[in-house]
């Protein structure tokens, strides 16, 4: 866990922080944060930095309604949100997308899996299954991608990437990842492309098939 | 509101984190503890509704100011303000102050809870730590976390108006990622200087409680 060496930009942790990400990225940060103790310091960071502002708004009086309403609310019954736990190499962020289930997975091609968790108009984010030493398709994005080792290891033009570690690429980075020795590759990828099986099957596909 | 007084400053010439030996009792530093902590563990702890009740005077005005100042009803925002601080006291036992102040705590729960009401989703969140349930309370650890935020609290008013609208409108969920990385050649030194004692600091305990 203390070996992870790639992590989430400053900015994108504090957009994290205050909300602003869209689902498929915040789920890709808070599987980070759940693999590693620096990012989850900085975010403390962030929270404590936003507490600050929060002390130092001005006030506006709630009526005196809200407040009995909340007295009167503290004992009754609700349901806590289930918590998913991490179960394999999966950590809970990942568990809850899959809603506890085992990955289904589907295939690419050349032993390329995936299975995609959750998608809406901001992005989508799956899980990649990659062969050890298969590389995955040349793809350029039209905008964020990141992308979080999970099992095995991947490397491309930018460096090594190892369990817990976090690639950010932009629509500039064209990059050949290819999947290290040993254990298969299972990543948690996310991309603000909106979810079109059609366009990203063909496109991935494409270079594999060399066609 | 904390206000700074000697023992702050004092404090800012200590080291980061004193050693076992110089560690205070939980009696000995109580009396510098905030009230908010003391409201926010007797919570906790006790279960106290009357702690409960100066905890909701103190942060259900300042919730209700920072959550219309985004453009939400008077209406909307008591909404707002009632789950969160009905949330507070229901996840009270994952407040934690050795890793986070109050005001930090609660700045998470409403961000949280003011975009998966605005969705109807929920944000995907780190897996919460698990601590050995033995550990003892560290009253010098709660008291230097109380203390960074206090720092921290000092340096936003050091900024000049444009640069602290820039930071309240990042926390406050206004700005994307990106946006929040084009303003960061605003000079940030001192509040960026702060977040990374935060940081150390944050980073220390953790690893005191992987140990």
């Amino acid at each position: 866990m203390s070996a992870v060496t790639h992590h989430v930009p400053d900015a994108m942790l504090a957009a994290y922080a205050a909300g602003r990400l869209p689902k498929a990225f915040a789920a890709v940060i808070a599987a980070h944060i759940s693999l590693c103790e620096d990012c989850r310091a900085a975010l403390g960071a962030h929270h404590a930095l936003g507490g600050a502002i929060l002390e130092e708004t001005s006030k506006v009086d709630v009526s005196t309604a809200l407040k009995s309403d909340v007295l009167d609310l503290l004992d009754s019954p609700f349901t806590p949100e289930p918590v998913y736990e991490r179960k394999g190499v999966y950590p809970g962020p990942v568990m809850e997308l899959l809603k506890g289930r085992e990955p289904k997975w589907k295939t690419l091609g050349m032993g390329v899996r995936q299975d995609i968790l959750f998608g809406d108009a901001e992005g989508s984010v799956r899980l990649l299954f990659i062969p050890p030493g298969q590389a995955v398709p040349d793809h350029s994005h039209n905008g964020l991608e990141l992308t979080l080792v999970l099992q095995g290891s991947f490397s491309d033009e930018t460096g090594v990437f190892g369990v817990g570690d976090l690639e950010v690429a932009d629509e500039h980075l064209e990059h050949t990842p290819i999947a290290g020795e040993g254990a298969p590759c299972i990543c948690l990828a996310a991309t603000d492309a909106p979810l079109r099986f059609r366009a990203f099957v063909p496109r991935l596909m494409q270079p594999l098939f060399r066609i | 509101m904390l206000s700074v007084n000697t023992t702050l400053l004092n404090a800012e010439r200590r080291p980061a984190k004193p050693r076992i030996s110089e560690r205070k009792s939980v009696s000995q530093a109580s009396n510098e503890i905030s009230q908010q902590t003391r409201w926010m563990l007797a919570v906790r702890d006790s279960r106290d509704r009357d702690a409960f009740v100066k905890l909701f005077d103190f942060f259900a005005p300042r919730l209700k100011g920072f959550i219309m100042r985004s453009g939400t009803s008077s209406h909307q925002a008591e909404e707002i303000v009632q789950d969160v601080m009905l949330t507070i006291w229901r996840k009270a036992a994952q407040f934690d102050p050795h890793r986070a102040q109050v005001s930090a705590w609660v700045y998470q729960i409403a961000r949280n809870r003011q975009i998966d009401l605005a969705r109807k989703e929920n944000r995907p969140l780190p897996e919460e730590l698990k601590e050995d349930p033995g550990q003892e309370q560290d009253a010098s650890q709660i008291l230097g976390v109380e203390q960074e935020t206090a720092k921290l609290r000092l340096a936003l008013k050091t900024l000049n108006p444009d640069q602290r609208e820039i930071i309240e409108q990042a926390y406050m969920g206004e700005l994307t990622h990106h946006e929040i990385s084009a303003k960061t050649g605003i000079p940030l030194g001192t509040i960026k200087s702060r977040i990374r004692l935060g940081l150390a600091r944050l980073r220390h305990e953790l690893k005191d409680l992987t140990q």
